[in-house]
This record gives C-alpha cells, sequence and structure tokens, in this order.
C-alpha cells in the first residue's frame, strides 16, 4: 500500500476544516491569491519546533473537528501543540504539547478538549505532496494547495518524501506560551482607526466581545456593542493584513482570519498584534473577548519576546507508555484492516 | 501629479505591514503613483519586505519588523517618493477576446435599458475602450480595471445576482472587471472572455499585471468555443501589442 517502501500518513476520520498547512502563501497577494497559512502561527510554530523541523514546515491543522491518523510503510515522530486538546495514542491520554512516535498499527487521536479551537500535527517528515504556487498550504475557497485543495477527509493517504530521526518515542514538552489566558487581545490602531470617534475607539476596547457562530479560516464575526463611523463605512479597496479588525455598516467588527481576501473595502480600526492572533484564533464561538491597544513599538518587542522561547532547543520530558494494544503487538499487516481499501 | 502633490500618509496595518496611502479615490493618478512606488520599492530590493499589494490608492508593505524597522521602511519610502523619476509603470498592452452574444453577455439588455442606450451602442463603447490594470484582488487572478467610458457607468445592483460563468466581464459603479472564478455579483454581465486569467498549471500562472493595459477584442459564439477549447490547454488564447 505504501509507494516506493517509504512510509505514509493514513487519515481514518477527519472532522470538517482539517487542513495541511504551511507558513502560508507568500508573494501573490498582488494577484488575488490568499496567503492561507496556520490560523494559530504561534502554535503552528510551536509543534515545528519540538519537531526539530525547518521553520514553516507543513503540518496538519486540526479544527475542532478532529482527526485520527495511523501510518504504513514505517513509523512516523510527530510533535503537536495548540490549543487545550484532548490527544490520545491508542487510547492512552498525551499532554497538550509534546511528541509521539506513531508505529504502523497505532493510531494518533486529537479531538476538541477543555479549550482551543486549532491543534497541530508537525510530523518530523518532508510531506511528499506537490506544491500548488510554491506552497503546501490548503486553501479551500480557491481550491488551492494540500491534496486537491480540500480539506483532508478519511481515506487521505499523505506521502512522506524524507523524514528525521524522533529526538525521542514519547515525550511531553512545557509550552506555557499556549496556555490561555483572561488577559486582553492585543491590537495596533488603524490603518482607518480615524473612521471612528475617540468614544467609538473606546467602546471598541471595552466590548466585551462574544465570539460569533460562523467564524471560519476566513474570519471571525464579533458581537458586542455597535459601532459607529465618522465617515461612512465604504472606503475603496485597500490591503488587508491578518488579525485586521474591519467594521462593516451594521457596526458589528470582523476580524480577518488566515484565509482573508487580500484587499477589501470596510475600515478597519484595528488590527490584533501577531503574538496575540494565535490566543484569538483559539477562541471558541460564544467565549468572551476584549482589546486593549499597544504601540507599535511595544507590539515589536512582544513579538522579540515571543520568539525568543524558539531560540533554544525544546526540553523534551519522556513519558513512559503503558498502553499497549493488541494490534500494535500483534504484527502491522493487520494495519490494512482498518481501511477497506 | 506627484507623489508630492497629494498627501501621502503612512498608515499601520499591525507590527507587520505598512499602508502607504496616496489618497481614497479610484483615480488613474493615485494608481499610477502606487504603482510607480511598488516599482521603485522592488527595484530597492531591501531585505525584510515580504511582499506588496498594489491597491487603486495604497500599497500595503508587509514586512519582517526584525529584519527593517517600522522607522526605516517610512524613511526608505519617503526617500523613494522624493528622488522617482515620477516615470509611470509601463504594463504590457493586452488584447482579450470578448463575446457579448447569447449568454455571454447576459445583462446587456439590463445594462442598455437602465443606461438609455442600444445593446450595440454599449458593446461598441466596452470593445472601444482602453482600460488599465488597477489591481488585482478578491480571489487568484481577479482584475479590477479603469477606463471604463462614462457611457457606461451604471450603479451596482441593490443585491447580487446569482453567480456568473468563470471569466465574465462585468461593468459596475463606474469600474470593470474580469472574474476569474464563478461567484455571485453585485456588478453587471456584459460579455465574457473565453481567456484564462489564472491557470495554476500554466507558466505563467497569472495573465495580467497592475500597469497593464487591456482592449476587449469582440468575437463570436462560435469563435468562443474555439479559443475556449484552446484555453483549456492551459495556452493564453489573448495576444499583446506594442
Amino acid at each position: 500500500m505504501t509507494q516506493n517502501g517509504r512510509p505514509q500518513l493514513v487519515v481514518l476520520n477527519a472532522g470538517p476544516g482539517v487542513t495541511l498547512q504551511d507558513e502560508g502563501r507568500r508573494g501573490l497577494l498582488r494577484y488575488g491569491v490568499t496567503t492561507a497559512g496556520p490560523m494559530d502561527p504561534l502554535a503552528f510554530a510551536t509543534a515545528n519546533w519540538i519537531a526539530g523541523n525547518p521553520v514553516g514546515s507543513t503540518a496538519v491543522e486540526v479544527s475542532q473537528g478532529g482527526i485520527d491518523l495511523a501510518c504504513e510503510g514505517g513509523e512516523v515522530g510527530i510533535a503537536f501543540a495548540g490549543g487545550h486538546f484532548q490527544i490520545t495514542l491508542d487510547e492512552e491520554p498525551m499532554p497538550p504539547s509534546g511528541y509521539v512516535t506513531l508505529r504502523p498499527g497505532s493510531r494518533l487521536s486529537i479531538r476538541a478538549g477543555e479549550s482551543g479551537g486549532w491543534c497541530y500535527l508537525a510530523p518530523c517528515v518532508q510531506l511528499d505532496v506537490e506544491p500548488v504556487l510554491n506552497s503546501l498550504s490548503t486553501h479551500v475557497r480557491s481550491g488551492i494547495g494540500g491534496l486537491n485543495g480540500k480539506a483532508l477527509a478519511a481515506g487521505d493517504r499523505i506521502g512522506i518524501a524524507t523524514s528525521h530521526a524522533p529526538a525521542a518515542s514519547m515525550a511531553k514538552v512545557k509550552t506555557p506560551w499556549l496556555l490561555p489566558t483572561a488577559s486582553p487581545i492585543r491590537v495596533v490602531l488603524g490603518p482607518q482607526d480615524d473612521y471612528f470617534a475617540a468614544d467609538e475607539i473606546a467602546k471598541f476596547l471595552d466590548g466585551p466581545w462574544k465570539i460569533g457562530a460562523r467564524g471560519d479560516r476566513m474570519a471571525y464575526f464579533l458581537e458586542g456593542p455597535v459601532l459607529t463611523h465618522v465617515k461612512g463605512y465604504n472606503i475603496v479597496s485597500d490591503g488587508i493584513a491578518m488579525g485586521a479588525i474591519q467594521i462593516p455598516g451594521n457596526g458589528q467588527p470582523i476580524v480577518l482570519m488566515a484565509d482573508r481576501q487580500p484587499t477589501g473595502g470596510y475600515p478597519k480600526i484595528a488590527t490584533i498584534i501577531g503574538s496575540d492572533i494565535g490566543r484569538f484564533a483559539q477562541a471558541r464561538a460564544g467565549e468572551s473577548v476584549h482589546f486593549t491597544s499597544v504601540h507599535i513599538d511595544e507590539a515589536v518587542a512582544i513579538r522579540r519576546r515571543v520568539m525568543d522561547v524558539f531560540s533554544s532547543p525544546p526540553r523534551l520530558d519522556p513519558i513512559i507508555r503503558r498502553n499497549f494494544p493488541a494490534r500494535l503487538l500483534l504484527s502491522s499487516n493487520l494495519v490494512d484492516g482498518y481501511f477497506p481499501a | 501629479m506627484t507623489a508630492a502633490a497629494c498627501d501621502v500618509r503612512f498608515l499601520d496595518a499591525g507590527e507587520t505591514a505598512l499602508v502607504v496611502e496616496f489618497g481614497t479615490r479610484v483615480d488613474p493618478s493615485i494608481n499610477a503613483l502606487v504603482l510607480a512606488l511598488d516599482r521603485d520599492l522592488s527595484d530597492r530590493e531591501l531585505e525584510g519586505i515580504i511582499e506588496t499589494v498594489p491597491t487603486y490608492r495604497s500599497l500595503m508593505v508587509h514586512y519582517n519588523p526584525f529584519l527593517i524597522a517600522r522607522g526605516d521602511l517610512v524613511r526608505q519610502v519617503e526617500e523613494l517618493l522624493a528622488t522617482s523619476s515620477g516615470e509611470p509603470v509601463v504594463g504590457r498592452n493586452w488584447e482579450i477576446p470578448c463575446c457579448y452574444d447569447g449568454q455571454h453577455g447576459e445583462d446587456l439588455d439590463d445594462i442598455a435599458r437602465t443606461l438609455g442606450i442600444g445593446r450595440e451602442d454599449a458593446i461598441a463603447h466596452h470593445a472601444g475602450a482602453t482600460f488599465r490594470v488597477y489591481m488585482c484582488g478578491f480571489a487568484p487572478g481577479f482584475t479590477y480595471l479603469g477606463g471604463l467610458p462614462e457611457a457606461l457607468h451604471i450603479s451596482r445592483r441593490e443585491s447580487p445576482r446569482p453567480p456568473h460563468a468563470a471569466g465574465a466581464v462585468l461593468v459596475g459603479g463606474g469600474l470593470a472587471t474580469i472574474a476569474s472564478f464563478a461567484m455571485p455579483t453585485g456588478w453587471y454581465v456584459i460579455g465574457q472572455t473565453p481567456e484564462r486569467l489564472y491557470a495554476p498549471e500554466r507558466q505563467d500562472a497569472f495573465l495580467l499585471s497592475p500597469g497593464d493595459t487591456v482592449r476587449f477584442r469582440r468575437i463570436g459564439v462560435d469563435e468562443f468555443d474555439v479559443l475556449e477549447a484552446q484555453a483549456a490547454t492551459a495556452a493564453v488564447i489573448s495576444r499583446t501589442f506594442p
């Protein structure tokens, strides 16, 4: 079942919205091509850091829909990090951030847990997937990247070109920077904060805002006080950065996320700083957020502090495995039984 | 117009994107300044610039603040604006086939009726004009064109019409576009091109760039079918001219 005798990852089940993402498609916004990339860039970077991968390597972005993953043809090291998901290897619970070696016959299961919306699985491999426009990032709306431009689904097989040696068989890693906090999400005001009077900006910062139900990788919708514009709400289209908070005519903010369109025509009151966009992305529908504004110099300083954690290698605390399922102890020829071909 | 003659503003879109805003209107002279800065900044090959996004009226510069500080970026842009030759970007000149007949020009009767002109007049205005690519955006290959003759200025619809086909040539709100994907729209379908503005398997995946000019060559339904079959093989069926 494997190609060229190399291992493959096999998707046994996948909920909606589970996609392959690298650091995004760069340089083509000017042609209307969305960057895509991870919703939580910090958790994505953390998973690749634990895996010992080059920065920006392709990971599986798991939504609250969850995924069950197996492998064939050889073992695959997989690092994971993100929201507080329920992660199990053959029913043995794993910490929210860590590392496992997936062997033929084993099953890695990720389910929505206590909190958070996105979890990243970074295999210690280079995937054998053809990039589209220089990136593996999946943008489902335009059908670009990933496997045939689509979200992962049961039956998908992800080829592996090369893999590097796992650092340990199983380990947990402390990643306090990914823990949820109640502290406000930091923003830099602008680029169109001059479309709002001072008291409207204060109203925006105070909130509180409830995350609406219809958010996705393109945008999150916020519900709260109605904001009014001083100069109308139609602007001639200009560029949109990730985390841009635009205020349409109904006065309810829309936060533009990884799959945002490159340009748009509503005034943007503020932009979530890079270090907090992941924390914001992890908020689930119905949860409450509020904002605080920082100067751009402070945003850069915070970014520097956050990125500093990746300057030294991760400390892997080994996990001793207790459960060995019979199917793993038997032989890997049972694996095909998972999954009628 | 020179950059000095309009009020250039530097606006932050977070700590990794800077908006250089030349104006707030759709105006060919403002767009020419945007595209000239885009070219000049690209020529300078500054470390830390990730990519730039020209729009009608502003240039968004995505940058890595660890490699180029905001203040340095602003200074570089100011210097470029002060020393720029002011030469507009010279793009390629395209002649793109467009069919106005039958279903291809689905909304032509609506356009003619709303504007109080004849159907053939509407076609003649559109096929006789030279458009300029102001910007791309919204979706891969989706292209916004300036230069729509006044006779074809039509307000956008109050509510969107059902999805048009890919390659729809649209007018609305004083602008024109070529839509690379099928989608609902508040604009009017005046014609359809068999050309593919975005073809990922083609060597040049994107046909048009900001600064290019576009003229439409009227074709009939039969020629549309022939050209569409050619375009499906990743051939470019439009022509460039000097």
